[in-house]
């Protein structure tokens, strides 16, 4: 039998850049295919290409063995394809069904939107995901897990046939993530054809048949899941072994230099208190919702809190102040890059000195000679990969763009750095320099809260792990107690 | 989100209430049959302008360039009766219809297939269209159309009544209802929505973006010129002045009615309940005793209040989703 959809030789260049030499990719009906690959590598290309958002300059695609060249995502979608893109396209303004259905909205007669099947059918499809979330929900203010789930909802929507999920995962929890992966395999039972990129190993390994394995726009392997063993594929992946994913420093603890008591925002969080001391890298770990970026956040003074102090080497902080914060010496690196962190339309440099226009500036005026030299400096010491420090951060891979917010802290010289996610959808390689520049920062004396969803990145890189659980420090583990069954137990509230 | 909506419609109808009821209070004339009769016809004229408007503002666009439009079509209305009195009136009102269309239609296709911004294309064609109506007037030599020009059962048409509701209300009234159906039933409709809420998810999701708003944008013109004709059908003096600066008074109506100006929300019945609002706003303040300078004062003042107000609800209404979204997960 034909595959349901194949890619036979594909290239497609932007510009001057290559972005996809010779890609040939087949995907079976029933079987769950991995594309791996660092960022960069063109994933996400192949992804446009299949969901009829470019076409390609060579090659061909075809659809049950027939060329095809799709007209744009609407012809695409006709064809059954269905595309779960990596950033949630959402429509804050609407509800969940209007999102779930936009643009295929079942009608009655007149051709009028026919609201209340397209209710039934929404709560229809959040049952058998296995979530219960209201059709009639404003979009807005969703977390990007709930998000995640509606993409999920549109493309059975659609009943389509082929089902791209682009690091579906990547804002899940475990349960959540789970979750999806039952959907997906009943999906692939029931005789679809998905294509699954994520950047977590072990994920391509429970669930996918086949990968095909891309580096710098060209196939490098296609093999089944079961023939190619996991240092092969990282080796492939990166064109390089990585020694050790999590290149953890043993360091010594000095001072307490964030100390937080009693913080507490109704509804939110409850009576958090803990304390990080130089030299130290304390993970926070939790579900998603738990309430673990929301501290962080009101920690730094970007959401209020209703009661509880925190303290940065000795100044107490006063409530929704950023900016004092920052002059107290805290840096936050926040959850979301491409909304929170980064102004993607403005070029490296300006990025990099937004949090310090004061130290770049003469009589209230920015020296931009002054800037780009504090910037170039950062980008030297995190290895960024760029063309030049003008370019949009836009431009950047996400690993990059991830090192440019962390350079844009850095250069504040902070005593206490607060990372929420710090790797979430950046590729092998660059998850390996982040964690190297983490472990140095501790090593010479700056203490460091990390954020994370990704348990083994929390086990591998923190001295010590608190978890949350509805809103609370439910457990607080040392590098030694702390395992995978310990972080899980106290984050789902089971009894220790 | 309905609830929400409609509790904004809610304030607007309150707002209207308490206006009507000080200036009635102070000045019970204010209520008399000709007073509220002027007052509904003024405000109809705005509220055709509002209802295409809240079109283009849903999706994220804009048209400043009604004011010029509805002077064109009003002018050339005119014209047609100076050429032959005895114009039949459907005549007259199809090509106001059709002219406003085409300029909706030139702004439309800067904006969907040129890809320039709306702001900065009708800010273009409000000189232009403004510079043609002027270059006829002049080339023409005809620099006002009075009513004795015009056709009598045109003007009657304007200032006629069925049941002692305003002909122009009428049509406002069958026109905002029209447009509401279609907007909360049909998929074009909800598709305007999305494209002003999210304008790449919404090209994600299969939604023709050019189209609709092009579409859009003829839509909102041929309003634009029904109103124009309309203007000149109640006025009956024409010249090529006619809707200088009515742009900003429309936006204003259409703010004020509770449509988000960067896309995504609002109804038109929103829409149009503010054009009611401020006009009844204009017509109260000389009862008041305030000078007719501050008017344009207040209708600022009022569009302030109204988005102050609608910041505030969603502030509070983001809070009190997430503080609900954690609690349930809890």
């Amino acid at each position: 039998m034909a595959p349901s959809l194949e890619l036979i030789g594909v290239s497609k260049a932007f510009g001057a850049v290559q972005a996809l030499r010779g890609v040939s990719l087949a995907l079976h009906a029933g079987e769950i295919h991995a594309l791996a690959g660092e960022n960069g590598a063109g994933k996400s290309t192949v992804v446009r290409i299949i969901g009829g958002e470019h076409q390609p300059d060579e090659g061909e695609v075809r659809l049950d063995g027939e060329p095809v060249r799709f007209g744009g995502p609407r012809d695409a979608q006709h064809r059954g394809v269905a595309v779960i893109h990596q950033e949630p396209t959402r429509f804050p303004d609407l509800n969940v069904a209007e999102n779930v259905f936009m643009g295929r909205q079942p009608l009655r007669k007149g051709r009028r939107v026919d609201r209340r099947a397209m209710y039934r059918r929404t709560a229809e499809l959040f049952e058998t995901l296995g979530v219960p979330l209201d059709p009639a929900l404003p979009t807005r203010g969703l977390s990007i897990a709930d998000q995640q789930i509606i993409e999920i909802a549109k493309a059975l929507a659609t009943e389509a046939r082929i089902i791209v999920m682009d690091e579906p995962t990547a804002a899940l929890s475990n349960v959540e993530a789970e979750r999806l992966f039952r959907v997906a395999r009943t999906l692939a039972a029931n005789g679809a054809a998905l294509l699954f990129i994520s950047h977590r190993l072990e994920e391509m390994y429970s669930l996918c048949q086949r990968v095909t394995v891309l580096r710098d726009g060209s196939p490098v392997t296609s093999e089944r899941m079961t023939d190619i063993d996991h240092d092969t594929l990282v080796r492939s992946m990166v064109g390089r072994s990585v020694e050790q994913l999590f290149p953890k420093r043993e360091t010594k603890a000095g001072a307490e230099v964030l100390t937080v008591r009693g913080l507490t925002q109704p509804g939110v969080f409850r009576d958090v208190s803990f304390a990080v001391r130089q030299g130290e890298i304390v993970g926070l770990a939790g579900l998603v919702g738990s309430g673990r970026s929301e501290v962080a956040r009101a920690i730094f003074g970007i959401d209020d809190r209703e009661s509880g102090t925190v303290t940065v080497a000795g100044r107490v902080l006063p409530k929704s102040n950023p900016r004092a914060a920052i002059a107290a010496g805290l840096a936050m690196v926040p959850e979301d890059r491409r909304e929170q962190g980064l102004i993607l339309e403005l070029p490296i440099d300006r990025n990099t000195s937004l949090a310090q226009l004061g130290a770049v500036s003469r009589w209230g005026l920015v020296r931009s000679g002054r800037e780009r030299s504090v910037a170039a400096e950062w980008a030297r010491r995190l290895g960024l990969r760029f063309g030049g420090l003008g370019d949009p951060a836009g431009t950047l891979s996400g690993g990059n763009q991830q090192k440019v917010v962390l350079g844009k802290w850095l250069a504040t010289k902070p005593e206490v750095l607060i990372v929420d996610e710090p790797t979430r959808g950046i590729d092998i390689g660059a998850k390996v320099e982040v964690h190297a520049l983490l472990s140095d920062l501790a090593a010479s004396g700056m203490a460091v809260l990390m954020i994370s969803s990704e348990l083994p990145e929390v086990l591998g890189m923190a001295d010590r792990v608190l978890v949350m659980h509805e809103g609370r420090i439910a457990a607080e583990l040392s590098r030694t107690e702390a395992n995978e069954e310990a972080v899980m137990r106290a984050a789902t509230g089971s009894a220790a | 989100m309905t609830s929400l909506l409609r509790s904004r419609e809610s304030g607007i109808v309150i707002a209207l209430v308490a206006v009507v009821a000080v200036t009635a209070i102070v000045n019970p004339g204010f209520l008399s049959g000709q007073g509220v009769h002027d007052l509904f016809l003024n405000a109809s004229i705005i509220a055709l302008l509002a209802a295409g408007q809240c079109l283009l503002v849903i999706t994220r666009n804009i048209d400043l360039s009604v004011g010029s439009v509805m002077g064109l079509t009003a002018y050339m209305s005119g014209q047609m009766f100076l050429g032959n009195q005895g114009m039949p009136m459907i005549v007259v009102i199809l090509a106001g219809i059709v002219l406003g269309a085409v300029c909706g239609a030139i702004n439309g296709a800067l904006v969907a297939i040129a890809k320039v911004p709306a702001l900065v294309v009708t800010l273009g064609t409000l000189y232009v269209f403004r510079g043609l109506d002027y270059a006829w007037a002049s080339a023409t030599g005809v620099q006002q159309v009075n009513a004795y020009q015009m056709s009598p059962s045109f003007l009657e048409f304007g200032s006629g009544s069925v049941l002692g509701v305003p002909n122009l209300t009428l049509i406002a009234v069958i026109v905002v209802a029209v447009i509401a159906y279609l907007l909360k039933n049909f998929r074009s409709g909800r598709e305007l929505y999305a494209i002003g809420s999210n304008p790449d998810a919404a090209r994600l999701a299969g939604i023709p973006t050019g189209r609709r708003v092009f579409t859009t944008f003829v839509i909102s013109g041929g309003l634009v010129g029904l109103a124009g004709v309309l203007h000149a059908a109640y006025f009956g003096t024409i010249n090529a002045a006619v809707g200088s600066g009515k742009e900003l008074a429309v936006v204003a109506a259409v703010v004020v009615g509770g449509v988000a100006i960067f896309g995504g929300s609002g109804t038109v019945l929103g829409a149009a309940l503010g054009a009611l609002l401020l006009t009844t706003i204009t017509s109260a303040l000389p009862i008041l005793g305030v000078p007719a300078f501050w008017q344009r004062a207040v209708d600022g003042a009022a569009l302030l209040v109204a988005i102050s107000l609608d910041r505030t609800v969603m502030v509070r209404l983001a809070a009190r989703l997430q503080r609900e979204r954690n609690r349930a997960r809890a």
